[in-house]
C-alpha cells in the first residue's frame, strides 16, 4: 500500500517537474507560438454577468414590491428599527440625551461620564478575572481620554455594543437551526464559505443601495461580515458536547427546549464565548471600513486623516482602536475561559450577593451627579490631553529624509528582481493551461469532486472578465504567501522550542491578531509610499500569524515518544528537526498556510487602498462608482481564489494526516 | 427479585445503514453475517429477546462493539430500534408517542453514564436536582430531595461544590444521585465504574450493592468486565456481534456456558465464589457425617469448614433442614484445582 502510494507520488512528481518546464516554455516563445485569444480572454466571449447582477440590484431597489410595501421600504424599515438601539447607546457613552435635531438639538442630559465608564470597565476586569486585568482595561480606556479620543472611541464602543449582541444572537440561531436541522447545515454551510471569503467591499454597495448611508448601514455591513464565525463556532460548540450529557438531559425527561437551553448551551458556553470574542474583534476590524458608508468614531478619524495624509492624527487614531480592541478582547477571552468556582461562604441577602454590582452602580450613580458640579469628571479636561500626532509626524519626517535611500534600495531590489517578474510571468501564462493545471491538480488531490469545482471556479474568473486582474491578485498574494511562510515557519519552529519563547511568541501573535486589519496600511504607506511593495508587506505583517502559530503547535503538538525514539536512535537536534518534527507537523503547517492565503487575500482588498491594480482594486472602484455587478463579479472572483486555494490545500493536508496515521 | 416481568424486550433489532426496513421485512435470521454484508448493514442488536425481572440486577455483559450500549439505549428509547417490542410494565415503549415517553423517562426512569454526563455550569446540588427542575418541581422542594440523594451516596460536605472540583470516584457518586432523584422503577447503569481505577471500582461496587439492598430497584447494569459482572448480577446477558449469546445466573453461565466463546470468558472465573453447595453435591451414600452446610451457600463460604476433615463428608441440607446431599473435601479440591475442566 505505501510502495504504491510512493510510486504514485513519483510519477506525479515528474509530471509536475514537466509542468513547471512547459510553463516556463510557455512563458518565453508563448506570444510568438500561440494564436492572441489564447493569451488574452477576448471581450466578446465574456458573460455580461456584471450588467445583470446591477439590473437585478436596481430592480430590488426601484421596482421590488410585496404588495403592501416596496422591498426598499422594507429594508429601510429594518434601518429604523436598528437605529433605536444605537441612539440610546449613543446618548448613554458619547452624545447624553438629546432633543430636537441637527444644530438646534439640546442636551437634556450628559452621557456617562468618563471616569464612570472608565469604573465601569475596571470592575468588569475584576469580576472577569483579577486586579490586573482591572488595571489594563482601565489603563486603556485611560489612554482614550488622555489622548483625545474619548469622544470618537466612545461612538464606536456604542456601535459595538449594538452590533455585537446581534451578531451574537443571529450566529447563535443559525447555529443552533443547523445543529438541529442537517438541511438548514447543508444549505449554510457553502453560503459561509462565500461570506468569509469574499471581500467586505463586495457587499458594501449593496447595503448602501438598501440601508442608505449612515452609521445604520455600517452596523449591516458591521453584523453580515462578523455573524459567520458565530454560526460556525456555535455549530462546532454544540457538536462538540458529549453525546452522554445529550443523553443524560434525555433521559432526564428534557423537552427539546430545555435540552437546548439547560443542557446544550450552557455546556458550550466556553465555546461559544470564543465566538463572542470573535465577533467583538472582527466587529473593531470592521470599524475603518465601516465608516466608508457611515460609521462615525474612530474609524471616521482614521479614514480621513489618511485622505488628508496626515499620518500622525491617523496613527493615533488607529491606535486608539487598537487600545480598544485590545481592552475588549481581554475582557471577553477573560469572561470565556470564566469558569465558577465555589464561593468560600454563603451570602443570604441579597446585598451581600450583590455587592459589587451595587458598588459599582452607586459609585457611578455618584460620578454622575458630581459631573453636573465638576466638569471634569464629566469629560476629560482639554487642558491635560496630550497629543503625540504632531511627534510621530515628525518622526516619519525624519526616517523618510535620513532613511529614505536604504528603504528605496531594499523595496527597489525586491521589484526588480522577485516581484515584477514574477508578475510578468503569470500575466504571459496562457489562461488555457493554468486552469487545465488547476484542474489536474484537483484530480490528484481530490478525484472528480475537487476536478469539476476547480474547473468551475476557474472558469467562473475567466468568463466574467477578471482573468489578468485575477493573476495579478495571485501573484501579490503569493508572493505576500512565500515571505510570510519564509519568516513564519523558522519563527514557528522557534516558538515552539522552549516554553519561554511560546509564551513570548503567543503575546506577539495574540497582539499582530488584534490589530485591525487596516492599521497595517498606515505605517507601510508612511515609509514606503504607495504600490505593490507596501501592499505586500502589509499583507505580510497581516496574514503572518497563522503561518506562526499553526507551525508552533503542529511542532508542539508532536508525540513525545516519537522525539525519544528518535534521540534514541541517535539523531542529532537538526535531523530530529528535519526528520521527525517537520514532517509530522507538515498537516498543521499546511492548514496555518491556508489561513494565511485566506488574510492575505483579505488584506489584499484592502491594500487597493495604496494603489495595488488586482482584484481588489477592482472592488474598491467598484466600491467608490456604487457599481454593484461590478463589484460583485470582481468580489466573487476573489472569494473563488480562496474557496480554490483553501480546497486543494485542506485536500493535501488530509492526504498527509492519513500518509501519517494522524486522526 | 420477584417473578413479576418489568422490562421485556421482543425481538429487538438496531441496524445502521439504508434499507434496514427492507432487509428485516425479508425475515433473515440473526446470525446470517453474510446477509447483513451483502445489504451493507452494521447489525448492532439483533433479534434481542429478554425478559428483566422486578428487582433483579440484570448485567449485560459484552465487549466493545458487542451492542450493549446500543442495546441499553434503545430500551430506554434513546436509540430508536428497527424492529421489535420493548414492554415496560406490559405496554409497549416503541409505540408511545413522544410526550407519554418523555412522562415514563421523567418518573419511572434513570441512568448513569459512563463518563458521568454531569453538567460542568451546575454544583453537585444544581446537578442532582436537575431532573426534578425539568419536572418543575419547586426549588425548596427539589432540593431538600436533592440533599437526600447526596447523602445516600455520602457527599454532603461537597454539595455546593462544581464537577470539576471532584475526583472520578465522586463524580460518579452525583451521577448516582441524580438518576436516583426522581425515585426511578428502572434503573440504567452503563458501564458506571469503567471510567475508575481499579481500587475505586472495587470500592464503588460495594457501595452499589448496598443501595441496592436498601432499594430494591429494577437494574440494568451495562459492563464489559466479567468479573463485575459475576460480582454484581442476578443473572448476566453475554453479547457478541448484536447478538444475546445467553442468559443466566453467573452459576449457570460456569457450570454449562452456552459455547467456546463464553467458555472463554468463565474459564478464569475462580469456582468457589460462583458454585453454590446445590452444584457440587453429591446423592447421599454415607451414613456418617461431620456437620450440615446450606445447599445454597456458596462453596467459597464452605470451604474452610468442609476441607478440615479429611474423611468423612458434610451433609447437605435445604431450608427445611431436609438433607438433600452430601459434600466432602475430595470433591471441593476436586472443583478448586480442577478449575477450568468443568
Amino acid at each position: 500500500m505505501y510502495s504504491l502510494w510512493l510510486q504514485k507520488l513519483c510519477h506525479w512528481k515528474t509530471f509536475w517537474l514537466w509542468a513547471l518546464l512547459t510553463s516556463l516554455l510557455l512563458n518565453a516563445y508563448g506570444r510568438e507560438w500561440l494564436p492572441r485569444w489564447s493569451l488574452k480572454f477576448p471581450r466578446q466571449w465574456e458573460l455580461p454577468l456584471r450588467h445583470e447582477i446591477s439590473a437585478f440590484m436596481n430592480w430590488l431597489v426601484e421596482d421590488a414590491s410585496f404588495g403592501l410595501f416596496s422591498f426598499r421600504e422594507l429594508t429601510r424599515g429594518i434601518a429604523w428599527l436598528l437605529d433605536i438601539p444605537l441612539q440610546i447607546a449613543r446618548s448613554f457613552f458619547s452624545t447624553g440625551l438629546m432633543q430636537g435635531v441637527g444644530s438646534d438639538a439640546v442636551q437634556l442630559l450628559p452621557p456617562l461620564p468618563w471616569l464612570g465608564v472608565i469604573t465601569v470597565v475596571a470592575a468588569l476586569g475584576y469580576c472577569a478575572k483579577d486586579l490586573k486585568l482591572a488595571l489594563l482595561v482601565a489603563a486603556c480606556f485611560g489612554y482614550l481620554a488622555v489622548f483625545g479620543q474619548w469622544q470618537s472611541a466612545m461612538d464606536t464602543l456604542a456601535s459595538i455594543l449594538i452590533t455585537v449582541p446581534i451578531g451574537v444572537a443571529g450566529g447563535l440561531f443559525l447555529g443552533i437551526m443547523s445543529y438541529r436541522h442537517r438541511w438548514v447545515e447543508k444549505l449554510l454551510s457553502p453560503l459561509l464559505d462565500l461570506m468569509q471569503t469574499i471581500p467586505i467591499f463586495a457587499y458594501l454597495v449593496p447595503i448602501l443601495f438598501l440601508f442608505g448611508f449612515g452609521p445604520v448601514a455600517a452596523m449591516v455591513g458591521t453584523i453580515i461580515y462578523a455573524m459567520p464565525p458565530m454560526v460556525r463556532i456555535t455549530l462546532q460548540a454544540l457538536q462538540g458536547v458529549p453525546p452522554e450529557l445529550v443523553e443524560f438531559g434525555r433521559m432526564a425527561g428534557c423537552l427539546p427546549r430545555q435540552l437546548l437551553w439547560k443542557v446544550l448551551i450552557p455546556s458550550a458556553r466556553p465555546g461559544l464565548m470564543i465566538g463572542v470574542n470573535q465577533v467583538i474583534m472582527l466587529s473593531l476590524n470592521m470599524v475603518i471600513i465601516a465608516s466608508m458608508i457611515g460609521a462615525g468614531g474612530l474609524g471616521y478619524d482614521v479614514l480621513t486623516s489618511l485622505r488628508r495624509l496626515d499620518i500622525g492624527a491617523g496613527l493615533e487614531s488607529g491606535l486608539a482602536i487598537v487600545v480598544l480592541a485590545v481592552a475588549l478582547d481581554r475582557l471577553s477571552q477573560a469572561f470565556a475561559s470564566k469558569s465558577p468556582v465555589t464561593p468560600a461562604v454563603h451570602a443570604s441577602s441579597f446585598v451581600a450577593r450583590h455587592a459589587w454590582l451595587l458598588g459599582t452602580a452607586g459609585l457611578i450613580g455618584v460620578m454622575y451627579l458630581l459631573g453636573f458640579v465638576i466638569p471634569s469628571v464629566q469629560s476629560y479636561p482639554e487642558s491635560l490631553q496630550l497629543t503625540t500626532g504632531s511627534g510621530l509626524s515628525e518622526a516619519v519626517k525624519w526616517l523618510n529624509i535620513n532613511m529614505f535611500d536604504y528603504f528605496e534600495a531594499v523595496k527597489s531590489a525586491l521589484l526588480l528582481n522577485i516581484l515584477i517578474p514574477l508578475k510578468r510571468f503569470l500575466i504571459a501564462l496562457p489562461w488555457g493551461w493554468v486552469i487545465c493545471l488547476l484542474a489536474i491538480l484537483g484530480w490528484q488531490l481530490g478525484r472528480w469532486k475537487l476536478c469539476l469545482l476547480v474547473l468551475g471556479l476557474a472558469l467562473f474568473i475567466l468568463l466574467t472578465g477578471q482573468w489578468q486582474k485575477a493573476m495579478i491578485t495571485v501573484y501579490l498574494c503569493g508572493i505576500s504567501v512565500i515571505i510570510a511562510g519564509l519568516i513564519g515557519i523558522p519563527l514557528g519552529i522557534f516558538a515552539a522550542g522552549s516554553e519561554r519563547s511560546w509564551r513570548i511568541m503567543q503575546v506577539i501573535i495574540d497582539t499582530l491578531q488584534t490589530l485591525p486589519s487596516f492599521v497595517y496600511l498606515i505605517p507601510v504607506v508612511m515609509l514606503f509610499r504607495v504600490g505593490d511593495f507596501s501592499a505586500m508587506i502589509a499583507v505580510v505583517l497581516y496574514a503572518i500569524t497563522p503561518a506562526i502559530r499553526y507551525t508552533a503547535h503542529g511542532i508542539r503538538s508532536v508525540d513525545p515518544q516519537l522525539i525519544e525514539a528518535g534521540t534514541v536512535s541517535g539523531c542529532t537536534k537538526a535531523q530530529l528537526l528535519w526528520k521527525i518534527r517537520l514532517p509530522m507537523a507538515m498537516p498543521d503547517i499546511l492548514l496555518g498556510i491556508n489561513q494565511t492565503i485566506m488574510l492575505a487575500l483579505s488584506m489584499l482588498v484592502i491594500t487597493a487602498l495604496v494603489g495595488t491594480r488586482d482584484l481588489g482594486q477592482e472592488v474598491y472602484i467598484a466600491l467608490t462608482k456604487a457599481d454593484t455587478g461590478h463589484g460583485m463579479v470582481a468580489g466573487l472572483s476573489i472569494a473563488a481564489i480562496a474557496i480554490i486555494a483553501d480546497r486543494l490545500i485542506a485536500a493535501r493536508a488530509r492526504h498527509t494526516r492519513q500518509r501519517l496515521g494522524l486522526n | 427479585m420477584s417473578n413479576t416481568v418489568k422490562l421485556s424486550c421482543r425481538g429487538v433489532w438496531k441496524l445502521f445503514g439504508d434499507n434496514a426496513e427492507k432487509f428485516l421485512e425479508q425475515g433473515i435470521a440473526a446470525s446470517d453475517d453474510e446477509a447483513l454484508t451483502r445489504a451493507s448493514l452494521v447489525g448492532a442488536v439483533r433479534d434481542v429477546n429478554i425478559d428483566i425481572y422486578e428487582g433483579e440486577i440484570f448485567v449485560i455483559m459484552g465487549l466493545s462493539g458487542s451492542g450493549k450500549s446500543t442495546l441499553v439505549r434503545a430500551l430506554s428509547r434513546l436509540i430508536e430500534p428497527s424492529a421489535g417490542q420493548i414492554l415496560f410494565d406490559g405496554e409497549d415503549l416503541l409505540r408511545m408517542p413522544e410526550p407519554q415517553m418523555v412522562e415514563i423517562r421523567r418518573h419511572k426512569m434513570g441512568m448513569v453514564f459512563q463518563h458521568f454526563a454531569l453538567l460542568p455550569h451546575l454544583t453537585v446540588l444544581g446537578n442532582v436536582a436537575f431532573p426534578l427542575e425539568v419536572q418543575g418541581v419547586a426549588k425548596q422542594a427539589r432540593e431538600v430531595r436533592a440533599r437526600e440523594m447526596i447523602e445516600l451516596v455520602g457527599l454532603s460536605d461537597r454539595a455546593d461544590n462544581y464537577p470539576r472540583e471532584l475526583s472520578g470516584g465522586q463524580q460518579q457518586r452525583v451521577g448516582i444521585a441524580r438518576s436516583l432523584a426522581v425515585e426511578p422503577e428502572l434503573w440504567f447503569l452503563d458501564e458506571p465504574f469503567s471510567a475508575l481505577d481499579p481500587l475505586i471500582r472495587r470500592e464503588m461496587q460495594d457501595e452499589f450493592l448496598r443501595l441496592q439492598q436498601v432499594l430494591n430497584k429494577t437494574i440494568v447494569f451495562i459492563t464489559h468486565d466479567f468479573d463485575e459482572a459475576i460480582r454484581l448480577a442476578d443473572r448476566i446477558a453475554i453479547m457478541k456481534d448484536g447478538q444475546v449469546i445467553q442468559v443466566g445466573t453467573p452459576e449457570e453461565l460456569v457450570l454449562s456456558p452456552a459455547n467456546d466463546y463464553v467458555a472463554e470468558f468463565t474459564r478464569h472465573i475462580p469456582r468457589g465464589k460462583v458454585l453454590s453447595v446445590a452444584a457440587v453435591m453429591q446423592p447421599v451414600s454415607a451414613s456418617h457425617f461431620v456437620g450440615e452446610v446450606l445447599f445454597q451457600q456458596r462453596i467459597e463460604e464452605i470451604i474452610t469448614k468442609v476441607t478440615a476433615e479429611a474423611q468423612l463428608p458434610h451433609a447437605v441440607v435445604d431450608n427445611t433442614g431436609k438433607r438433600v446431599g452430601q459434600i466432602d473435601r475430595a470433591a471441593v479440591v476436586e472443583l478448586l484445582v480442577g478449575a477450568g475442566n468443568v
